[in-house]
């Protein structure tokens, strides 16, 4: 037999696979790992704006005004969220994440005119402290929760489901439930913690506009409340939520991160950012409550290019997580030793579950914290924000938009069959939407 | 004392009065299965409710005294932080869901889910509760003078349950326990503050076997 035949691989059982298949057979466990789907998925690299030309008048860079500012919660609420850029930050657990990240994250945000949000863990007082627009969520764990800091947020965001895991619950592995995580979430120390997939006291849509009216009710009105749902049957969702009397719905795309999840949950289940968000909008607009009831879309945004392109199809603002970590030092080329001790390296890593992070962010380790100076992390994640907001305008100042939610399909083209499909935007040089009868 | 007639006045209106920390009595007439009545209450306050109410009743409580004179919906005193509530009839689903601290009494019987994600409230139940009651129980005490439903105690962390009736299937890693004389006494004491005629020595304990709290692929079989 040729050397060539005897090392020719297999398509169904990649090296990749074959090493899986090899770990399952020694642990008995899935592999349970951190940040988002790392599979090739459609997603807002496949459109491209159409920018000025002949047709479209471009506003000049720099001079004219091309306002950012967005409000959320017009629906209901006394006092909607004003946020100066249509950039918030996710919800990510004090538990999964230290205290210097929250707060890092807290600082970042209010220096910016924007909103962090809180977790699995609870409201914690370094976040509530830096965080000038604080969303707490309600997550089906509940770990925390109290009319206490119900009252002292500035918006509630009810957690149905979230991107990486739709379906699932949240979960904490043992050696990140230290003292202070496992009070906060009235747990033992040390076990693995497993949230809730379900809200242990309302069932579907019907109750949950009562629980909504709840909520309403012990805030008297004042604020906006948020639903979430990871992207699946959006256009239901989206309904459902409407109808359960959202004042802002969030859909979190499948690229969406989690600190510990199961590596099968987060590669196959959910569907991308890309035609959730225009799924999104359409149930919207087949209600009338596109703009009436804000849309923020989350999963995999990246920069402001992608931001542009989620408001192009009708989104009112984006959220990051997965980015902002990055801001914040994840997978830098620091450390490098620790990076290669947990069996990866920069630019790889994904062991946000271990607690073991290299750059102190999603630790409870306190000398692993100390690698993340809150000032420091505020810092890298205000000058990526303000790199995104200038991105932002630049590429809505060259479609003519005075205002970057002025951006509209029309502005955008697609570079491949699916993304056309997906977005129902026309494929670059034709006229053509897959599936559009036209 | 100060009256509310839900027939004429709205829920919004009590609850907007109720957040204004007052103190005394307060008495509610006509609740008409209504929902979220007396929720998020954070005083001293004694709510009387003379009827039925609807879902998530005294849901948030804090400090307050709150007594309906009837049935509850879903979610009665859920997320229950201090103070006392009770139901002088039966409670729907999820009675004391999540609950953190202070007591709920049910006369009646609760349904399915009672104390499901309990973190630290006391429940007493004087007839039976439904299936998968104590689902996630993390911390408090659910009391059970009549019979459990199936899958009691599923996936339960610390929280303690005592049952004097019968008891279906037991929930995953729930486990009959030993009722030793300091549970006695606890048990005692709590039944003698919520005035239920109950013999502690006749009740049987049950809690975690500690089994699932970090995976074991050899007790995988238990989920």
């Amino acid at each position: 037999m040729s050397q060539e035949k005897s090392l020719r691989p297999s398509a169904t059982f990649p090296q990749n696979v074959l090493d899986e298949i090899h770990r399952a057979a020694d642990e008995g466990i899935y592999e349970i790992r951190g940040f988002g789907a790392k599979r090739t998925l459609p997603n807002f690299d496949d459109l491209v704006f159409l920018g000025a030309s002949m047709s479209r008048y471009p506003l000049e860079g720099y001079r004219e005004k091309c306002a950012t500012n967005v409000v959320l919660g017009t629906r209901y609420a006394k006092r909607p969220i004003e946020l100066k850029i249509p950039i918030t930050i996710a919800g990510m657990s004090f538990g999964s994440l230290g205290a210097h990240a929250k707060e890092a994250l807290g600082r970042a945000a209010t220096s910016m005119g924007t909103s962090t949000t809180t977790g699995d863990g609870g409201m914690t007082e370094e976040e509530r402290q830096s965080s000038k627009t604080l969303v707490y969520q309600v997550l089906p764990s509940r770990y925390g929760l109290n009319p206490d800091d119900v009252r002292r947020a500035d918006a509630l965001e009810v957690v149905v489901g979230q991107g990486a895991k739709p379906g699932g619950g949240g979960m904490l592995l043992g050696h990140k439930i230290t003292q202070r995580v496992a009070e906060m979430r009235d747990l033992p120390q040390e076990i693995d913690q497993r949230s809730a997939c379900r809200h242990p006291d309302w069932t579907g849509p019907d109750d949950l506009e009562i629980k909504i009216q709840e909520l309403r009710e012990i805030t008297d009105f004042e604020i906006p409340i948020y639903v979430k749902v990871g992207a699946t049957r959006v256009s239901y969702d989206v309904a459902l939520a409407v109808k359960s009397g959202a004042d802002v719905i969030v859909v979190d795309g499948m690229q969406g991160g989690t600190a510990a999840t199961q590596d099968v949950f987060i590669e196959h289940v959910g569907i991308p950012t890309l035609p959730a968000v225009r799924m999104a909008v359409e149930a919207l607009q087949e209600l009338g409550m596109h703009r009436k009831v804000q849309l923020i879309v989350s999963g995999g945004i990246r920069s402001g290019a992608d931001a542009d392109k989620a408001f192009a199809l009708g989104a009112d603002a984006v959220s990051i997580g997965s980015a902002a970590m990055v801001a914040l030092g994840c997978n830098r080329d620091l450390y490098v030793e620790d990076y290669a001790a947990l069996g990866t390296a920069p630019g790889y890593c994904h062991h946000c579950h271990t607690g073991r992070c290299p750059v102190g962010i999603t630790t409870q380790d306190a000398d692993l914290e100390e690698r993340l100076r809150p000032e420091q992390g505020a810092r890298w994640l205000r000058n990526y924000l303000s790199t995104m907001v200038l991105e932002i305008q630049t590429l809505a100042r060259a479609c003519g938009k005075t205002h970057v939610l002025n951006l509209e399909p029309e502005d955008l083209t697609a570079l491949t069959i699916e993304a056309a499909a997906m977005a129902k935007v026309p494929l670059a040089g034709t006229n053509w939407i897959p599936g559009n009868n036209k | 004392m100060t009256a509310f007639d839900l027939s004429s006045d709205t829920v919004r209106a009590l609850n907007q009065h109720l957040h204004q920390t007052p103190s005394g009595e307060l008495s509610v007439t006509n609740p008409g299965g209504r929902h979220c009545i007396a929720c998020g209450i954070d005083s001293p306050v004694d709510v009387s409710i003379d009827g039925h109410v609807g879902y998530y009743c005294a849901g948030m409580n804090k400090d307050a005294q709150v007594t309906i004179r009837g049935n509850a919906g879903p979610g009665v005193a859920e997320n229950i932080m201090s103070g006392t509530v009770r139901v002088q009839g039966n409670a729907s689903q999820y009675a004391g869901a999540s609950g953190q601290g202070g007591t709920l009494i049910i006369d009646g019987d609760a349904s399915a889910r009672c104390g499901i994600s309990m973190k630290g409230v006391d429940i007493v139940v004087a007839g039976s509760v439904g299936h998968m009651s104590a689902f996630l129980a993390q911390k408090g005490r659910l009391v059970v003078c009549g019979d459990a439903g199936d899958f009691l105690g599923d996936s339960i962390y610390e929280a303690c349950i005592y049952v004097r009736g019968k008891v279906g299937e037991l929930g995953a890693d729930c486990i009959e326990k030993e009722m030793t004389t300091e549970h006695v006494k606890s048990l005692r004491q709590l039944l003698a503050a919520t005035g239920i005629d109950a013999s502690a020595d006749e009740f049987r304990r049950y809690g975690s076997a500690r089994k699932l709290y970090n995976f074991n692929i050899d007790h995988a079989d238990a989920y």
